[in-house]
């Protein structure tokens, strides 16, 4: 029988002690004060700058990359949490890649941008670690208002809300706040219990409680919620996972990837994390590769990553997906999984089918492959519960699924808004729920005071 | 294969690159590897007469300005002349000498204004075998309290004066060095045209003061918590040297005076444009002390490659060339008219162009083109200023074209004249008056 790293099935303990600390450490590891300067001076302070259109919640980045060349690493803090509170854990985890950094113009004069998330990291980290705060409450407008969901929609409405002024209680369904933040986010994306500090740093501006085991339609019901207080935020994630719909995927060591990562995220002990020898990941969005990263990074042997459609359709950015090879991760393209063969109730091979395109349709080609497995992780997308909407079904509408909004993001529903990932028309990206969470709040407060004033 | 050999007011060396009198050519040590690196020559770092030697700060020296990435764009220094003993130079000047008998060895002098003074070190120096000397009459800080460096250099008549004693009492070349802390450089040069100088040399370092520690209130260098205004060198000053030179070589009265050009020379372009106005050679410091005397070898062989690229065979192929292009504003051609032109495939998009023309100029580059970013130069905008091209990361993306005569100047909707006319002649000059019939 073997050990340690080629132990069979499903199993914690595969490296060394040590191996989990180093596999897990900060995937890029902050600028030190040179680093930032030499980097700082890359920028051209460009007019108008693509970086920022890119950006979606616009901090204005040349002027903070410009700031932080002459020495006011503070300042430049402050510039870009006027528009992005959670600018900490942004700078951390948004695919720059596919944002400011594609736009930068360095990319397209020499195919290498500035590193703006690792500035905005660095500007950021300086001021969370000096505890300076940019914001107080002014007087208090006597207002108040739920949020539902401690994630970055509803921690960015809490904030701007509570810049104005306004008492804000957020019902969180877990027992931390953060959201993805906390629970889903790649562990070396997010290091040193990063969520919760940056948690802790935008509830001090006060006036934000937060109450956790609280979920939506559960504990509390959103028509009493829009009853009590003066305005309501939805800003709930996806609770809903889609199926695989391949025979026998109930079988033990068919997991949900968010779930695998969530666990992960939470677990003091990385070594005590069972992880399968082959495992297979069934997806072609970040989700999948954060698990695929993560469960070669715990020992996995062997771990592919099979994607229904081709490279060019994968929702994960080219970075990730060379992040994933990188780290050992096979990923094959054009295979959708048929049936989990199981032995003993633990599944033991996946046979996928391979696939083609008939026009616009995707189709099987009926060409079959069987891979060896020990575990497999779905994260093939995810869904709104809006079984959380219970009674309140006729007054809030749904639109493919996820809930209406409008360009301010009141829903149809009279005194509630909605941002982030349960709201239609998103991205599924951190930087863009505190981006809807941020406007919302400005909306709301706009509402609450008679255009503005309080 | 072309030929760098130099040879200024009789003084040869291998190449037109001398170290400047400064701290890299202070003691033997130095100028020893200097010449391993393959320098042509050196200016001994600046003696003064025997007795007790001068003494320097034991603090901070230097102050600095810097662009992008730290690049040093600007150095100033608080250092005095040596502050080694007299004999202890000339003997290491004479083995030096010996040691290199093809690369050139000038003696930069600095004593007080008296006539005694010059003619006691003067046969000193002149008994190294030192190929010639180099008034210093610019150190601008220390020295000139005493009467000595800039405090002579500012008075054309003691330069005329201290150089016609020098002539008389040495058979060494003379190469007087400037202050550029006058308003007209041509004066200082007359005179030591006047007093018989063989050459001139310049500049020597601007007043300055780099910064003011923000801390302390002290400007920097702080020497305890206080600073004095030290001589500014290096890139930055290029341009105001540049001007100098050109200005004393085109000049009627010191036409045809030697001039060995100094000031933020960095890379063999910078060379060859102070040679191109009217420089025989060249004295670097700033960029040796920047990088090390490795830098001579991209200056000869970029030097070299440019001439060969060229077809100029040897230095006085170049020497003085510009000089006669350099003339004053109001003889400027005012019917020529250029454009402004983005090249729209090396455009990076930043926008600066953009936001510099429209900020601070004539509004005439787009940002935006049926809603797309996009710049453009709007000609019938366009003064031709060069502000863009200026401010343009990308070398060569933004080009001054010129129209040629006969073609509409959508700004004013006139055709180019093909007719040189200037201030002296245009309408609109008070001064411009046609002589009574």
């Amino acid at each position: 029988m073997a050990t340690g790293h080629f132990k069979e099935g499903i199993a914690g303990g595969r490296l060394p002690a040590e191996a989990y600390t180093e596999n897990f450490a900060d995937l890029h590891p902050p600028l030190d004060h040179h680093e930032a300067l030499v980097e700082a001076d890359r920028c051209y302070f460009c007019y108008d700058a693509p970086c920022m259109q890119a950006c979606p919640t616009t901090i204005d980045i040349p002027l903070f990359i410009r700031q932080i060349s002459t020495g006011n690493a503070v300042g430049a803090a402050k510039t870009i949490f006027d528009q992005n509170i959670l600018g900490g854990m942004c700078a951390r985890v948004c695919p720059t890649e596919t944002l400011c950094e594609e736009a930068c113009v360095r990319q397209t004069a020499e195919g290498k941008p500035v590193q703006i998330g690792r500035l905005q990291r660095y500007a950021t980290d300086v001021a969370m670690e000096e505890g300076r705060q940019f914001y107080h409450r002014p007087q208090h407008s006597g207002k108040k208002v739920a949020v539902v969901g401690a994630g970055p929609a509803g921690l960015a409405c809490a904030h701007r809300l509570a810049m104005h002024g306004h008492d804000i209680t957020i019902f969180e369904a877990r027992p931390k706040a953060g959201g993805l933040n906390e629970y889903g986010i790649a562990a070396y994306k997010s290091t040193d219990d990063f969520a919760q500090a940056e948690v802790d740093y935008v509830t001090a501006i006060g006036g934000i409680e937060i109450r956790n085991g609280m979920a939506l339609g559960r504990d509390v019901q959103l028509a009493d919620l829009a009853g009590a207080y003066d305005a309501v935020f939805l800003g709930m994630g996806l609770g809903g996972i889609n199926a695989l719909r391949a025979e026998g995927e109930d079988a033990a060591g068919v997991e949900n990837a968010v779930d695998f990562i969530s666990i992960l995220r939470q677990t003091s002990d990385l070594a005590a994390l069972p992880i399968g020898r082959r495992v297979i990941v069934i997806g072609g969005g970040m989700t999948a590769i954060d698990a695929a990263i993560q469960s070669k990074l715990l020992g996995a042997e062997e771990v592919t990553i099979c994607y229904r459609r081709g490279k060019a359709d994968m929702n994960a950015s080219l970075y990730e997906q060379d992040l994933a090879a990188a780290n050992g991760v096979i990923i094959r393209h054009w295979l959708q999984p048929r049936r989990v063969i199981s032995h003993n109730g633990k599944a033991s091979a996946l046979e996928l089918e391979y696939t083609t395109m008939d026009g616009d349709r995707l189709v099987g080609t009926g060409e079959l492959l069987t891979l060896p497995v020990d575990q497999i992780f779905k994260a093939i997308g995810q869904t709104f519960a809006a079984d959380s909407l219970n009674g309140s079904g006729q007054a809030i509408e749904l639109e493919n699924g996820r809930i209406r909004v409008d360009g301010e993001g009141r829903t149809t529903m009279a005194k509630v808004w909605a941002g982030g990932d349960c709201i239609h028309g998103g991205d599924d990206l951190t930087v863009t729920s505190v981006a809807q969470g941020r406007d919302a709040a400005e909306s709301i407060h706009h509402a609450l005071t008679a255009n503005g004033r309080a | 294969m072309a030929d760098l050999r130099s040879n200024f007011v009789g003084i040869r060396s291998p190449n037109p690159f001398w170290l400047a009198s400064a701290p890299p050519t202070d003691k033997a040590y130095n100028v020893e590897r200097a010449f391993k690196a393959g320098w042509g020559g050196v200016v001994w770092k600046t003696l003064g007469s025997e007795g007790p030697p001068v003494v320097n700060v034991n603090g901070p020296r230097y102050g600095a300005i810097w662009g992008a990435d730290r690049r040093l764009l600007g150095l100033n220094n608080i250092e005095l002349i040596t502050d080694r003993d007299l004999q202890t130079n000339l003997r290491e000047m004479k083995q030096v000498k010996m040691n290199w008998p093809d690369r050139a060895l000038v003696a930069s002098i600095m004593v007080p204004c008296v006539e005694e003074e010059w003619k006691a070190i003067l046969p000193l120096v002149e008994e190294t075998g030192a190929d010639g000397i180099e008034l210093n009459f610019g150190c601008p800080h220390g020295m000139s309290e005493r009467g000595m460096g800039a405090a002579v250099g500012q008075v054309p008549e003691y330069i005329e004066m201290v150089v016609r004693w020098c002539k008389q009492y040495t058979r060494m070349p003379v190469i007087t060095k400037l202050t550029p802390n006058i308003t007209d450089i041509r004066k200082p040069a007359r005179a030591a045209k006047a007093g018989g100088t063989d050459a001139v040399s310049l500049i020597n370092t601007i007043n300055s003061i780099t910064s003011v520690n923000l801390d302390t209130f002290s400007p920097e260098p702080s020497i305890d918590g206080k600073g004095s205004h030290g001589g500014y060198c290096g890139p930055a000053v290029k341009p105001i040297a540049l001007n100098m030179v050109a200005e004393i070589a085109r000049d009627a009265e010191t036409y045809g005076l030697p001039i060995s050009g100094i000031g933020g020379v960095t890379t063999w372009r910078d060379a060859a444009e102070f040679m191109a106005l009217g420089a025989g050679n060249v004295q670097v410091c700033t960029a040796a002390m920047t990088y090390g005397f490795k830098i001579v070898q991209e200056m000869i062989a970029g030097l070299e490659n440019w001439m060969d690229e060229k077809g100029h065979r040897s230095l006085s192929d170049i020497v003085g060339r510009a000089t006669p292009n350099v003339t004053d504003w109001q003889y400027l051609n005012l019917n020529y008219v250029a454009k402004a032109h983005i090249d729209q495939e090396l455009c990076i998009k930043c926008g600066r162009c953009h936001i510099a023309c429209e900020d601070t100029s004539h509004q005439a580059i787009t940002s935006m083109v049926d809603g797309v970013r996009h710049f453009e130069v709007m000609e019938d905008e366009c003064v031709g200023c060069n502000l863009c091209v200026n401010v343009c990361p990308v070398e060569g993306c933004i080009t001054m074209q010129p129209l040629h005569a006969g073609e509409i100047d959508e700004r004013t909707g006139q055709p180019v004249s093909p007719v040189y006319a200037n201030w002296t002649t245009h309408p609109n000059n008070p001064m411009a008056r046609t002589a009574a019939e």
